[in-house]
């Protein structure tokens, strides 16, 4: 099958989302004549012109609300904050207005966006532009909230937040964007809601998402020279969270470490483990570990950086300590 | 009077309707049958029934905190609004929404917010998406004096005024925010001229006057659809009541309020009215009887209806989704 970027999934998934419903339409920051700060939304602009495809003055607050505007009046839009740090901005009208609104009125609308946004440490560009904030998302009801790891799954999930009748957070790692994988050309969805187990295992199971994916999978390719079978879930969307999913496996592995690059401190690796303990309690022969990302702002200085992420070490500590 | 004496009654009716109810809503919140908050829009009816008046009935508005005008203006029903603020199942949200939130998506009317100037972005929304599906319909944007501090007013008019879209500014100077006086929190009183800086047209009406309302803003909405763009509307207008039920009003004098009682639009527009031969004393007599029992079976409605069932709390949180495009045992 051929390769091609996780950002040309994307752009390949607006642009076929675009093609098949003339409502649906791209608005944010840079997204037209420059093709997105990522180049994630590049060629939408020549292809579907200004109409469908616009620039927006530095207004967060604006962009999200006239999503939902659109959205409540027949449109689907695709608004995208550049940087998930600057959702600040638009929390009011994605947590007061889009989460909301459905349930206030009675069930009697339905508000169709997608809000596409970019996140996570990794290019020392500090404090405002390295966050990880999907627990805040995940924490209101009212919105989905899809992180994609590989280009394949970012195509998929986002084509089916796109035809889904809800707000939907859509969180891509920066530095994800030039990852390459197999991503078919066909039209293909990955439902919301569905884990996919990236690697099989019978010791323990680990849960990752977004770019901390890929940290697990090297963990756990190392940690299979020590003879520690590692199950890797990706539960791909975490509202709606695939709990089922990690339950099977837990009941396989009974011990259960989770990976999140956001701050520790009401992580949604808490969310998590405290599901599982609810739901699972008797599976687990040792306490559920975390890793995460240390409460702290994002620093600059490429050694504090990473010292303020996951990295393959500590996934290992952690899955050594549960397997003692 | 250019328009036909049923349209001028019609009005008349509208803002009667609009009074007695927030009288009756004053009542029922000291008797604590109603719960919670309620914004009461007495004293402006002039603003909403005006504005309303000059559009479409396939047009948009947005509200606000204080929407009950808003709401029957734009054709809203007296019983599911009052079943709305006392939280019954056949209030216009099935009681989930109360007094600031209620909507009729359906009628046109995109809702009401608790957050002051959030609306003013969904509103340029609603405009573009109507610009791009070519319906040719407008958007009435209502929002107060305070709302044009926030910074969100000044990103949606920037946005409307770059897209052109069809959308109204319907900007109801009341002169306080909660209690602190316009010209103690804004730069400027009237205002229409923040426009300026988007560089699009303002006008200011007077918010105590319905016709001065309703040409006013018809000028502003011909210019929406001609494609012309966003226009401000400022209307002077006064609230009769507090901020809420717990307001002292410590902060404006009753002479200001004796003073703005005496323009009070519904007896303004019953005078002009009569001196112009359109309607007697009788019949506007005979319409406020009228808006008076229909107020009472409203409120008899709403006592008399059912609270929601419990079993539907979690209810309407998300749209039904096909099964191809979500798990349906997923944890939400």
């Amino acid at each position: 099958m051929r390769e091609i970027t996780f950002k040309d999934a994307l752009v390949e998934a607006m642009q076929e989302e675009m093609k098949r419903d003339d409502n649906v339409l791209v608005m944010g920051e840079d997204v037209a004549i420059y093709g997105g700060a990522y180049g994630a939304t590049k060629g939408l602009y020549e292809q579907f012109g200004e109409e469908r495809v616009r620039d927006t003055a530095i207004s967060e607050s604006a962009i999200a609300g006239a999503a939902i505007g659109a959205a409540i009046t027949g449109m689907r839009p695709i608004a995208e904050i550049m940087y998930i740090d600057f959702i600040t901005q638009a929390m009011d009208q994605l947590v007061n207005q889009a989460a909301k609104m459905r349930y206030m009125f009675g069930g009697k609308t339905t508000v169709p966006m997608v809000l596409r946004t970019e996140g996570g440490a990794g290019r020392c560009i500090a404090a405002h532009h390295s966050q990880s904030l999907e627990a805040w998302i995940m924490h209101v009801p009212g919105l989905y909230l899809v992180m994609p790891s590989t280009p394949y799954d970012a195509k998929g999930l986002l084509k089916a937040s796109i035809r889904d009748d809800n707000p939907v957070v859509f969180i891509e790692h920066k530095m994800l964007y030039g990852m390459k994988g197999e991503v078919p050309e066909k039209d293909y969805i990955i439902p919301l809601g569905v884990a996919d187990i990236k690697k099989e295992g019978s010791d323990v199971t680990i849960v990752a998402y977004s770019r901390q994916l890929h940290v697990a999978m090297e963990a756990a390719a190392e940690l299979e020279k020590d003879n520690i079978s590692a199950e890797v879930i990706d539960p791909r969307t975490l509202k709606p969270l695939d709990l089922d999913t990690i339950l099977t496996s837990v009941k396989k592995t009974s011990k259960l470490v989770i990976v999140s690059e956001g701050y520790k401190t009401c992580n949604v690796a808490s969310e998590i483990a405290m599901l599982v303990t609810e739901h699972g309690f008797d599976l687990l022969d040792a306490p559920i570990k975390r890793v995460c990302g240390a409460d702290v702002p994002v620093p600059m200085s490429p050694v504090l950086e990473d010292a303020a992420i996951p990295n393959k070490q500590n996934v290992i500590n952690a899955v050594k300590e549960v397997c003692q | 009077m250019k328009e036909s004496k049923e349209e001028l009654s019609g009005y008349l009716r509208r803002m009667m309707d609009i009074r007695l109810f927030e009288e009756k809503v004053m009542e029922l919140l000291a008797k604590n049958i109603i719960k919670g908050a309620s914004h009461l829009y007495a004293g402006e009816e002039a603003v909403a029934v005006g504005a309303c008046s000059a559009i479409e009935e396939d047009d948009y508005i947005t509200s606000t905190h204080r929407g009950h005008g808003h709401c029957l203006a734009k054709g809203g029903k007296l019983p599911e609004m009052m079943a709305e603020l006392c939280g019954k199942a056949t209030g216009y949200c099935k009681g989930r929404g109360g007094s600031m939130h209620i909507a009729d998506v359906t009628k046109g009317n995109l809702g009401a917010t608790g957050i002051v100037a959030s609306n003013l972005p969904v509103a340029v929304g609603a405009a573009l998406s109507a610009k791009m599906r070519k319906t040719n319909q407008v958007v009435l944007c209502f929002f107060g004096d305070g709302a044009s501090n926030n910074g969100i007013f000044h990103e949606s008019l920037n946005m409307a005024a770059v897209w052109r879209l069809p959308v109204v500014f319907v900007c109801e100077n009341n002169l306080y925010g909660m209690s602190v006086a316009a010209k103690r929190c804004s730069a400027v009183q009237d205002m229409a001229d923040k426009a300026k800086g988007y560089d699009i047209p303002s006008m200011i009406c007077d918010g105590m006057d319905i016709l001065d309302v309703k040409e006013t803003i018809k000028k502003a909405v011909e210019r929406a659809r001609e494609g012309d763009g966003p226009t401000l509307v400022e209307c002077k207008t006064y609230r009769y009541f507090g901020h809420s039920r717990s307001d002292p009003r410590a902060y404006r004098t009753k002479e200001e309020e004796k003073e703005w009682r005496n323009k009070c639009p519904i007896k303004q527009f019953s005078k002009k009215l009569i001196d112009n031969k359109i309607l007697t004393e009788e019949e506007i007599a005979q319409i406020e009887k009228q808006s008076e029992e229909a107020v009472e079976s409203a409120e008899k409605f709403a006592i008399e209806s059912p609270y929601p069932d419990v079993k539907e709390l979690m209810d309407d949180i998300y749209a039904p989704s096909p099964a191809d495009l979500l798990n349906g045992g997923a944890i939400r």
